[in-house]
């Protein structure tokens, strides 16, 4: 029995405690959220631009030709958001991850830049539909309301439309939030050492499998589950015009 | 081209979906002070005829002068216009996010660059007008339709417009509501404002119509003032629409 303990400890200590290993491991931590956090905003920015030019296109060319210059600008934007959507839901992320390390970044090899890139541009494609499918789930009442009085599209857009298609997108965006975050596992590829990184670098160095990697997967979990505790508070908030 | 007093002149127009016609050439002038009642049978034409005043369906032909501008052409600014034209939604049509004093000012604070506190002095004294002052803080999900409309109306009055379209605004309200809001227009028609109506409410075009229109399939069939129009109507198809819903 002792010597079952015994072998708990000795692989505690091996995980955690010899060559401050710990530390490690919160360096890891530190890699995976700074990757997730500057793709979130990436992935925010292009995803909402996306949508926008896409809804404003099914809105604005659904029911009449090319007439103006700016309508086959619009055309030709769409074309691209569509064929940047195609893209990179069609392939994965590690694929697109090494693309970006090993043939844009192949000068200066700055692999955190080229993960937070690789991973906020497919985010940015997931983002966009879901922002869309919010937009198009605005009455078009709440649309006419605000052109009646003379406010221009931006700023129906802006005072009017994405408010509440924010409001109404904010679970599926969260959702999207702690998927890239787990996302983010796969930096490895590019030699970076995040968390999931870290875990199975400790386990081939001390052949214990068992701590290094549950304590990776706890690490996630508690991670996401601050994320939803916050998103949650954030739903709420917004919530408070609906009685 | 226009006398003062014309504020909207309409010359000849069309509007097609696709190939259905909607609107097959209508001609209307609507002078300052009048009250326009716009009736006919629903598929008629005439909340689309309403909707194109204001440009929120583009005409396909002819023309729309409003204060002596011809707002059909797609050179002209039409959201300077617009500010102009107070609109009117049978679903109200109230910004849900923000509360009765916010949707009452963001007009006004947003495009007329007025001060918050300028705005809101304005917004309540009209809020009082309507007997909704302590309403002011409340989000519109909080209102039933007759408050929600009567918010809707005094949100359109806030950007001071000089004339006000309905498009049939008491159409989705339950029926003890509709007098409530009825109040609030008449109101208005006898501080003077220029109205055009889309209705079914033929009591309101009695009393308070200075001219009452009948549309029937996209076309202006007969119009005069509202004693001659409900006592002795001329056109036959309005004589079979009256006879249905009197």
């Amino acid at each position: 029995m002792n010597d079952f303990f015994q072998g708990i400890a000795d692989s505690f200590t091996k995980t955690f405690i010899t060559d401050d290993r710990w530390l490690q491991i919160l360096k890891g931590l530190g890699v995976t959220l700074e990757i997730t956090f500057f793709a979130l905003l990436i992935g925010i920015a292009i995803g909402f631009l996306v949508a926008i030019i896409r809804s404003t296109h099914d809105m604005n060319l659904a029911n009449r030709k090319c007439s103006v210059f700016s309508d086959y600008i619009l055309k030709i934007l769409n074309t691209i958001c569509n064929l940047y959507i195609t893209v990179i839901r069609g392939t994965p992320v590690v694929i697109q991850l090494m693309i970006m390390y090993y043939l844009v970044f192949v000068t200066s090899r700055e692999a955190v830049v080229a993960a937070v890139i690789s991973f906020g541009i497919n985010s940015g494609a997931y983002v966009a539909e879901i922002v869309r499918s919010g937009i198009m789930s605005i009455d078009k009442g709440q649309f006419e309301a605000s052109r009646s009085l003379g406010f221009n599209y931006s700023s129906t857009m802006i005072y009017t439309i994405i408010p509440q298609a924010f409001k109404n997108v904010l679970p599926a965006l969260g959702n999207e939030f702690i998927v890239l975050l787990k996302e983010t596992s796969v930096a490895g590829y590019v030699a970076l050492q995040d968390l999931t990184y870290v875990g199975n670098l400790i386990r081939s160095r001390t052949y214990e499998a068992f701590f290094p990697l549950v304590t990776v997967a706890v690490v996630y979990l508690v991670i996401v589950l601050i994320i939803s505790f916050f998103l949650k508070k954030l739903e709420r908030r917004l919530r408070n015009s609906d009685h | 081209m226009t006398t003062n007093d014309v504020l909207i002149k309409v010359d000849n127009l069309h509007k097609s979906f696709g190939k259905v016609e909607v609107l097959k050439g209508i001609d209307a002038e609507i002078r300052k002070g009048d009250v326009i009642v716009v009736v006919g049978a629903s598929g008629s034409g005439k909340s689309t005829f309403l909707r194109c005043l204001n440009k929120l369906e583009e005409p396909t032909g002819g023309k729309i002068f409003f204060e002596g501008t011809d707002i059909t052409d797609p050179h002209i600014n039409i959201n300077l216009h617009r500010r102009k034209m107070g609109m009117v939604f049978q679903q109200f049509n109230l910004f849900p996010h923000m509360t009765v004093l916010k949707n009452m000012t963001l007009g006004p604070i947003k495009l007329l660059k007025k001060s918050k506190a300028e705005a809101e002095k304005e917004a309540i004294n009209l809020l009082e007008r309507v007997g909704l002052s302590d309403r002011a803080n409340a989000y519109p999900n909080q209102l039933s339709g007759g408050q929600k409309q009567r918010v809707a109306i005094v949100r359109a009055l806030c950007m001071n417009p000089d004339v006000l379209l309905f498009d049939e605004p008491t159409s989705a309200l339950d029926p003890e509501m509709v007098g409530e809001v009825l109040d609030v227009m008449k109101q208005l028609a006898k501080d003077g404002m220029t109205m055009v109506v889309v209705t079914h409410e033929m009591g309101f075009a009695r009393e308070v119509a200075t001219k009452v229109v009948f549309i029937d399939e996209g076309k202006i069939v007969e119009q005069s003032a509202p004693d001659k129009f409900f006592n002795s109507p001329e056109n036959p198809r309005l004589k079979d629409f009256l006879s249905k819903v009197l």
